[in-house]
């Protein structure tokens, strides 16, 4: 059997010394056959079920999207949306079950200030280390998925791990495993590519001429792929990014920047230390002590409460 | 309490620490202690399986109850986990999302666990032994189907009892799903479905 159940760090945000990996293992993948999908949200309980998420009781907001969007404590969601298509003028009803992407290169992580926060295993999967959250909110803004929810409760970030402690024991997710359609795959990389290049053939066949995997390269592939009857326009699946990239703003400040403050703080302490050396600390003369102790009695004098102790 | 730092003070205090903070960024700290990551335990690992057959529809899927406790005299089995049955032929392993939630079934406070009476009248239920409840359900059967039991339709018998209705359980194996048929039907029974299907 491949061994996909690696937990060997591959990168941890805000660290520069990477633990050496010197054994390899497969890189594993969820692959979610959007055209097979029923939304029945069997993955939806299924995961508050394995991970012992309860999320309160939410509002009906018209749509069948329930909660109508990712929570702290609902880490995948079915999002339902109504499409006419112009050119077979039928109403497509696509179904998109949303949750982490476990990117290769994590806008999270990148993003991430808070050393070992946020980690990537060497089989893929990102996960968040709950324990080393500031709750700084960076990962949100990293995410080109929009994934991360903050918790207003422990002030720390949530999203789906991929049941990293299922796939350690060579389990599935649960999501993947409760599946009724088998909508959800889950196995190497290799074999979730192999298999949505199937399904795409299928598709084809059945006048879906647009449809493809989605496994997007602004991101250098993800762990978790799509397979989609108009892989041409994603953005029609409730929002997928078209072409997702890590914010132009978390490199520069990820980048440039922090090398350049960096460099600018280590100056400056280096300045002030041979300041301090050769000119010495800021002498008070004694006639300007004098002087200051006169003005005072004066202000006592003249202002009498008014004046204030220094 | 107020604590009094001079301006000269803060200052001083304010620059070493942005000195000291720069000099860990650029390195000179000591190295991040390489971490065992903290993924979650798996849950499983400890806990006892035994089948069981969800009991919701028809479809009747199989699930495994995993629980804490190895059922010695004091300790207290919990159910902690479900989850599909992979070698149920019905299922596969799957379930839906009822049946992905079953836990909460199995741990709410609201769940019938034993036999509960209202009788005409009252405001709330009580509980009762089997053996009330069952002689109650015999005692109700007889009377209805004394009153109603029609036996000839003109001259062709028919035997029949259509005011009563049995509903039979989702669980049910072939065995006991053929045994309540004949119990049902022996009483002349109609109005019945034994919902399992498998």
């Amino acid at each position: 059997m491949a061994d996909y159940s690696s937990l060997d760090i591959r990168q941890r945000s805000a660290s520069t010394d990477q633990p050496p990996a010197i054994r390899s293992h497969m890189e594993v993948a969820k692959l979610i056959d959007v055209s097979k999908c029923i939304g029945c949200k069997a993955c939806q309980s299924a995961c508050e079920e394995w991970n012992d998420l309860r999320d309160d009781i939410g509002v009906n907001t018209g749509v069948y999207d329930n909660p109508h969007d990712l929570t702290p404590k609902t880490w995948t969601l079915m999002r339902f949306t109504e499409y006419e298509n112009p050119e077979t003028q039928n109403l497509e009803w696509l179904i998109r079950k949303d949750g982490c992407m476990h990117c290769t290169e994590p806008g999270c992580l990148k993003a991430c200030p808070s050393p070992g926060a946020i980690v990537q295993y060497s089989n893929g999967i990102v996960d968040f280390i709950e324990e080393n959250c500031i709750g700084c909110g960076y990962c949100v803004k990293g995410c080109p998925f929009n994934i991360p929810r903050l918790s207003e409760k422990d002030h720390k970030a949530y999203k789906c791990t991929l049941c990293s402690d299922r796939v350690a024991v060579g389990q599935a997710p649960a999501c993947a495993k409760a599946c009724p359609t088998g909508s959800i795959m889950f196995g190497t990389k290799q074999a979730m590519i192999e298999q949505a290049h199937d399904r795409v053939e299928d598709l084809q066949s059945r006048g879906f001429k647009n449809a493809g995997l989605y496994d997007p390269a602004g991101v250098s592939g993800t762990h978790v792929m799509y397979v989609l009857h108009h892989n041409d326009k994603p953005s029609l699946y409730a929002g997928l990014p078209n072409d997702p990239k890590i914010s132009p703003l978390v490199a520069f400040w990820k980048g440039g920047a922090k090398v350049f403050g960096l460099a600018a703080m280590g100056f400056a302490a280096v300045a002030g230390f041979f300041h301090y050396v050769t000119a010495g600390p800021n002498e008070v003369a004694p006639e300007e002590e004098e002087e200051a102790v006169e003005l005072d009695h004066e202000k006592r004098r003249n202002g009498g409460s008014e004046a204030r102790p220094h | 309490m107020t604590v009094q730092v001079s301006r000269r003070g803060l200052l001083r205090g304010v620059g070493s620490g942005l000195a000291g903070g720069t000099l860990g960024a650029l390195g000179f700290g000591g190295l991040e202690p390489a971490m065992a990551a903290a993924v979650r335990p798996f849950k499983l690992a400890q806990m006892r399986e035994t089948r069981n057959t969800c009991p919701y529809c028809s479809v009747s899927c199989g699930v495994i109850l995993y629980s804490l406790g190895d059922r010695s005299k004091n300790a207290r089995s919990a159910v902690m986990h479900v989850e599909g049955d992979p070698d149920h032929p019905v299922n596969r392993g799957t379930l839906c999302p009822k049946g992905s939630a079953l836990l909460d079934f199995i741990q709410s406070e609201t769940r019938t666990k034993y036999p509960l009476y209202r009788a005409a009248g009252a405001a709330e239920f009580k509980r009762v032994s089997w053996d009330f409840a069952l002689d109650r359900i015999a005692r109700l059967l007889k009377d209805d189907r004394d009153r109603n039991f029609v036996a000839k339709n003109g001259d062709l018998t028919v035997n029949r009892w259509t005011t009563t209705g049995f509903l039979g359980a989702s669980a049910t194996t072939n065995e006991t799903a053929w045994i309540t048929y004949k119990a049902v039907r022996s009483m002349g029974a109609l109005v019945f479905d034994n919902q399992a299907r498998v």
